[in-house]
């Protein structure tokens, strides 16, 4: 995740509001009275699964490739962001400090549907807590069903809908949490903005979509990215393309490219079927758009070639629904893509900054 | 040909320019009363349109609590948990030291697109926005009349606001309201999730409400502004006499031109409508300055206007009076069919008239007595259609047809009563002189009829709204005295404070009197409910108009409820009907109290039985009975000892004063209306009376030839004037008598839903009078003069002209 395009898309959804823009103008250059992320400092869970108000910004993001009776390929995705308004203590009640924001999304082959929440903190209308783990705006929540003494994460129930769609679907994780670059100390430009960045990626889930049509059942996998950070990108980078695939020989592959600046910056990391990270410097993966398709009035890249030498992987990534545009205030483009080439697979592929 | 005939009709006003003048200045200020308040009107109209968009109430669908009471956010929170798409909304007055603002408290979170203002969505940081101490949005005349007032969050000026209000984030209105985790409804999104579980299972509580076109107080203030139209349009009517006799004038002065234009070959039809033409082009004129002085009046009334709609119905207008083209073209109009109704008759006589008419002009000897019963008869009609409204109809229409028809029918049957009287006092005279001056007073009866029409008209109008605002003032202030008997009320801070202060007062007062209540539907409109402690100074003081013996000892038992006239008249209850309240309890009507100044409803029930229905009522509010001249003392020791802020209480004097200036504010437009409606009649005397005098040489000529000296004629001529002014003043007397009467017993019925005493005043009559007679001595001065200065050739001339 890019939180570049995470500001633009808090940015945009916020319009309404009084003047967000002015609370967030600076956030590519200064994290003034918010807390840093460490190099070296240990993630500890199920303490890290929650929310860390010391810190600008931090997500829980959810991505799924489903699988309908019929062979039919479908994707789902649930996003909970918090915003800290100001540095210190966020406070409670109306006053709280702390917006919170839920995207929704799910795609077919013939359709996207898209729904978007706001809320702030401090009176429950949406927030996030360890004990039992459970993440929710309004009524989309991600909570944990796992046994004691079990990650809270390894089980969890998961619900969304908009105004024509919804979906219910129970995560199961089949392999460890991954730490990406240093430990979970992930750097985000060459000048070293960085953030704290962990996934679960081995989530088999199983559930129910809700479509006009009527409700689909539903088998596949899935991928939890939790990140935070204060101050994740540098200045001049102005937009993000993002991947993360399951291949079918049980090895994942996360990879972004940040656009703009002195260069492309493109980095990721490598999971073993096993869950062995191997995170990839930068210059390693080569991502390169093949096909432009017009999405929404824009050109957006919808063919990608990955490659990673060391791995001996050469794939194309094809979006699934080319359509798969995020229609809120400002739109992104994030869907469900088919891995082809020297391995087969699935994934998440967003993209951001697209103007 | 046509040209020549123009430039030859036109050539008539340059020769009489004070007919031109007075031709355009009764258009003008009859548009300009007319289009006045029609621009006011607009003005609150639109100011009630934006009110009704507040917060896109109008066209979104709202959940509001049934029985009219905030209710914990909590509901909010789990609406929300269940999948409703809903946005909190708390709203409520916020006074302080005679200041008072509505509060909107909402969540720009949650807030549907398009609900908020522009200036809210577009102004400084969130975070400043929802933590304490919170922004406010209003429009800027608010927030200068709010300027200096503590306890407000920092007010920012946001251009298109509505005024009168304040936007302010829920945390922050919730403090300012006093109502932590309360809210008071919710908006509904346009576009819910499917598979939501109804409300009635997670929020009982709550009920759909469906968007309101209209805002409460558009209803409210409807009759008020029917009034103003209704004295708009009596403006107008009176105006057109002025119009009516300057045309008519121009016209009969025109007689020998007509009939030179026609012997020259000019035919009729062009000639009529060459004259239709010449109205027509100065009503557009007079139209136009009707309608920059309708601007004028409007901008100079609009300030206590507005006064009023406050006062009276919370309603706020904005300062600024904008120049609508529906307005003006509206002015414009009812300019140009003014002069249109006002020139009909002379049009028509003109097409009718044989072509070689005696050209001169007879006088206007049109009243025959043919005419005078013709006109006698059609006013029996209106009054019968008077009486038939006022026992028949009902509500503010009937009124002020009951209030039109009467007015009219006394104006119509004005010239035959005068005439009846004249001719009596014909007879008994003795003299010649004497039973020349009434019969030639009769033969001017005719020509003056219109302008005296027009002076009852005014004269009437001001006996009976003076009459009606001095019986509202003196009803109002007694009353004011019975209903506000205590010396002092208080508000605390908090309920923790409010426990604390009543036990402080209880050793320093005589008795310390809750004044709880809630607000909330009953009966389908907007009502509060107080709560009334058992305590003789109600029995003693509180004004009754019906009630069942006991009526206080059966509120104490938690028994029955008394309801203020208003509602008692709206909904026609009677003693012993059940009065339900918010929430589903009833109770019996055991009383019907008198409530002026009040738009809305309002219930009465014991103070234990109100707490019982609500117990999350607001409990800070307390009157104190003391001796009155230790007020200030226990003010000071409030202050001092128990720490309350200065602007936490307020005086009975102070209360009174607040009361009264509403009251003086409410009816000064009324006033002002009233003083042009009379400046109108007077200038239509005046030009009635200039017509006469240039047309009456030939009457007057022989009786100068007799003897008479042109002095002694113009005395006698200001003497007739004065004269029939006063037989019109008595004759107006129960004219606006009854127009009293209809308006304090039927239209403020219907406008207000009271009903006042009425109280005469001779003495405002004696100064009418006076008005009057000085009108009438003012507008006969100038011919009078010029009759006294008229070269006696001219006189001769009368007799020497081939006529």
């Amino acid at each position: 995740m890019n939180a570049r395009a995470l500001c633009t898309l808090i940015l945009g959804l916020l319009l309404p509001l009084p003047a967000l823009a002015q609370g967030f103008a600076g956030l590519g250059q200064t994290a003034d009275g918010y807390a840093l992320p460490e190099r070296g400092q240990a993630l500890e869970f199920p303490r890290d699964h929650g929310a860390h108000p010391a810190f600008r910004i931090e997500w829980w993001y959810l991505t799924a490739n489903l699988t309908g009776p019929d062979g039919q390929d479908y994707g789902v995705q649930w996003t909970l962001f918090r915003n800290a308004l100001a540095p210190g203590d966020p406070g409670t009640g109306w006053a709280a400090a702390t917006a919170w924001m839920g995207n929704a999304g799910l795609t077919t082959p013939r359709a996207h549907y898209s729904a978007m929440r706001l809320g702030r903190g401090g009176i429950g209308q949406a927030g996030v807590t360890t004990t039992p783990f459970a993440a929710w705006i309004d009524d989309w929540q991600m909570h944990s069903r796992a046994a004691a003494g079990d990650d809270p994460l390894s089980v969890l129930d998961l619900t969304a809908s908009g105004t024509d769609f919804a979906y219910a679907l129970t995560l199961t994780a089949e392999g460890p949490l991954v730490l990406h670059g240093d430990a979970g100390f992930s750097v985000k430009s060459a000048s070293g903005q960085a953030s704290n960045y962990y996934s679960q990626p081995f989530y088999r889930v199983t559930g129910t979509l809700t479509l006009p049509d009527g409700p689909v059942q539903v088998t596949g996998q899935a991928w939890l990215d939790r990140e935070w950070s204060s101050q994740p990108l540098a200045s001049d980078q102005d937009g993000w393309d993002w991947v993360s695939l399951h291949l079918d020989s049980g090895a994942k592959l996360m990879g972004y490219r940040l656009r703009g600046g002195g260069g492309d910056y493109a980095v990721g990391t490598w999971i073993a079927p096993d869950g062995t990270a191997t995170p990839l410097a930068p210059g390693v993966l080569g991502m390169t758009p093949t096909r432009l398709s017009r999405v929404a009035g824009r050109e957006i890249p919808t063919v990608w070639r990955l490659t990673l030498p060391r791995q001996g992987l050469d794939i194309t990534v094809t979006a699934l629904q080319e359509a798969a545009w995020m229609d809120t205030l400002i739109p992104y483009w994030e869907g469900p893509v088919r891995v082809s080439g020297s391995h087969a697979g699935r994934g998440y592929l967003e993209m951001t900054g697209y103007e | 040909m046509r040209r020549t005939a123009l430039s030859a009709l036109l050539s008539h006003w340059r020769r009489h320019p004070l007919q031109l003048v007075s031709l355009l200045l009764g258009l003008a200020l009859a548009t300009a009363l007319w289009s006045g308040v029609q621009a006011i009107n607009a003005e609150a109209r639109a100011s009630y349109d934006r009110a009704a968009q507040v917060l896109g109430q109008d066209r979104l669908e709202q959940l509001v609590p049934s029985d009219g009471q905030r209710f914990s956010q909590d509901v909010y929170v789990t609406l929300r948990r269940a999948g409703w798409i809903v946005s909190p909304v708390v709203e409520g007055r916020w006074f302080r030291a005679g200041h008072s603002v509505q509060v909107y408290g909402i969540d720009p979170f949650t807030a549907p697109q398009g609900t908020l203002p522009g200036a809210v969505q577009a102004g400084g940081g969130i975070v400043d926005f929802i933590t304490p101490p919170g922004q406010a949005y209003a429009a800027p005349q608010t927030v200068a009349d709010l300027a200096g007032q503590e306890g407000l969050p920092p007010l920012i000026a946001a251009e298109g606001m509505v005024p009168g209000i304040l936007f302010t984030d829920i945390g922050i209105a919730q403090d300012l309201l006093r109502a932590p985790g309360r809210i008071s409804r919710l908006l509904l999104a346009q576009g819910q999730p499917a598979n939501r579980p109804p409300l009635a299972q997670i929020a009982p509580g709550l009920e759909p409400r469906a968007p309101q076109e209209q805002a409460d107080v558009a209803q409210l203030t409807g009759s008020f502004h029917l009034n103003l139209t209704a004295f708009g349009f009596l403006s107008f009517a009176v105006g057109l006499f002025i119009v009516h006799s300057a045309i008519g004038l121009a016209f009969e002065q025109r007689r020998p031109m007509f009939r030179t234009l026609r012997a020259l070959g000019l035919p009729l039809r062009t000639l009529v409508g060459l004259l239709a033409a010449e109205v027509m082009i100065l009503a557009l004129i007079a139209g136009l300055v009707g309608i920059a002085l309708g601007y004028v009046i409007a901008a100079a009334l609009l300030p206590d206007v507005a006064a009023t709609l406050r006062g009276l119905y919370g309603a706020t207008l904005s300062g600024g009076l904008s120049l609508r083209p529906s307005w003006w073209l509206g002015g414009l109009a009812i300019a140009l069919a003014g002069a249109g109704v006002a020139a009909a008759q002379s049009l028509w006589r003109l097409w009718r008239l044989p072509l070689l008419a005696p050209a001169q002009p007879r006088a206007w000897a049109r009243a025959s007595a043919r005419g005078l019963l013709r006109q006698g008869g059609l006013a029996a009609v209106l009054a019968g259609v008077a009486v038939l409204a006022g026992v028949f109809g009902q509500g503010i229409v009937a009124g002020f047809v009951l209030l039109g028809a009467m007015l009219i029918s006394a104006a119509l049957a004005l010239p035959g009563a005068l005439a009846v009287v004249l001719a009596g006092a014909e007879r008994i005279s003795r003299g010649v002189l004497a039973q020349w001056f009434w019969a030639d007073t009769r033969q001017q009866l005719p020509g003056l009829s219109l302008a005296l029409m027009a002076l009852l008209l005014a004269l009437s109008a001001n006996i009976g709204v003076g009459t009606m605002v001095s019986s509202f003032r003196m009803t109002f202030t007694e009353w004011l005295d019975q209903r506000l008997p205590s010396e002092l009320y208080v508000t605390a801070r908090t309920e923790e404070e409010a426990a604390r202060l009543r036990d402080w007062l209880t050793p320093r007062s005589d008795a310390i009197l809750p004044i709880w209540k809630v607000e909330g539907p009953v009966l389908g409109q907007p009502a509060e409910i107080y709560g009334v402690a058992d305590h003789r100074t109600y029995a003693d003081n509180w004004p009754m108009l019906r009630a069942e013996p006991d009526v206080w000892q059966t509120l104490a038992r938690g028994e029955g409820a008394i309801v203020n006239e208003q509602l008692w008249r709206r909904e026609r209850l009677s003693l012993g009907d059940p009065v339900p309240l918010p929430g589903g309890v009833e109770r019996p009507l055991v009383g019907v109290y008198s409530d002026y100044g009040n738009p809305r409803g309002q219930v009465i029930v014991g103070l234990a039985d109100l707490v019982a229905q609500f117990p999350d009522l607001d409990r800070r509010r307390f009157a104190i009975r003391t001796d009155p001249a230790k007020v200030p003392e226990l003010r000071a020791a409030l202050v001092a000892d128990f720490g309350l802020p200065q602007d936490s209480m307020i005086d009975q004097v102070t209360v009174k004063q607040i009361s009264l200036m509403v009251f003086e504010r409410t009816f000064a437009v009324t006033a002002a209306l009233n003083v042009l409606t009379m400046g109108v009649a007077g200038l239509a005397m005046f030009t009635s009376l200039l017509t006469l005098s240039t047309m009456r040489l030939p009457q007057l000529a022989p009786v100068w030839a007799l003897g008479l000296t042109r002095g002694r004629l113009a005395r006698l001529e200001l003497g007739r004037a004065m004269m029939l002014a006063a037989l019109t003043m008595v004759l107006a007397i129960p004219v606006g008598l009854l127009l009293a009467w209809v308006l304090l017993a039927v239209v403020n019925v219907a406008a207000f839903g009271w009903r006042l005493p009425m109280h005469v005043f001779p003495g405002d009559w004696l100064w009418l009078g006076a008005l009057a007679l000085a009108a009438a001595g003012l507008a006969a001065a100038w011919p009078a003069w010029r009759l006294a200065r008229i070269q006696p050739t001219e006189l001769l001339k009368v007799f020497a002209d081939e006529r």
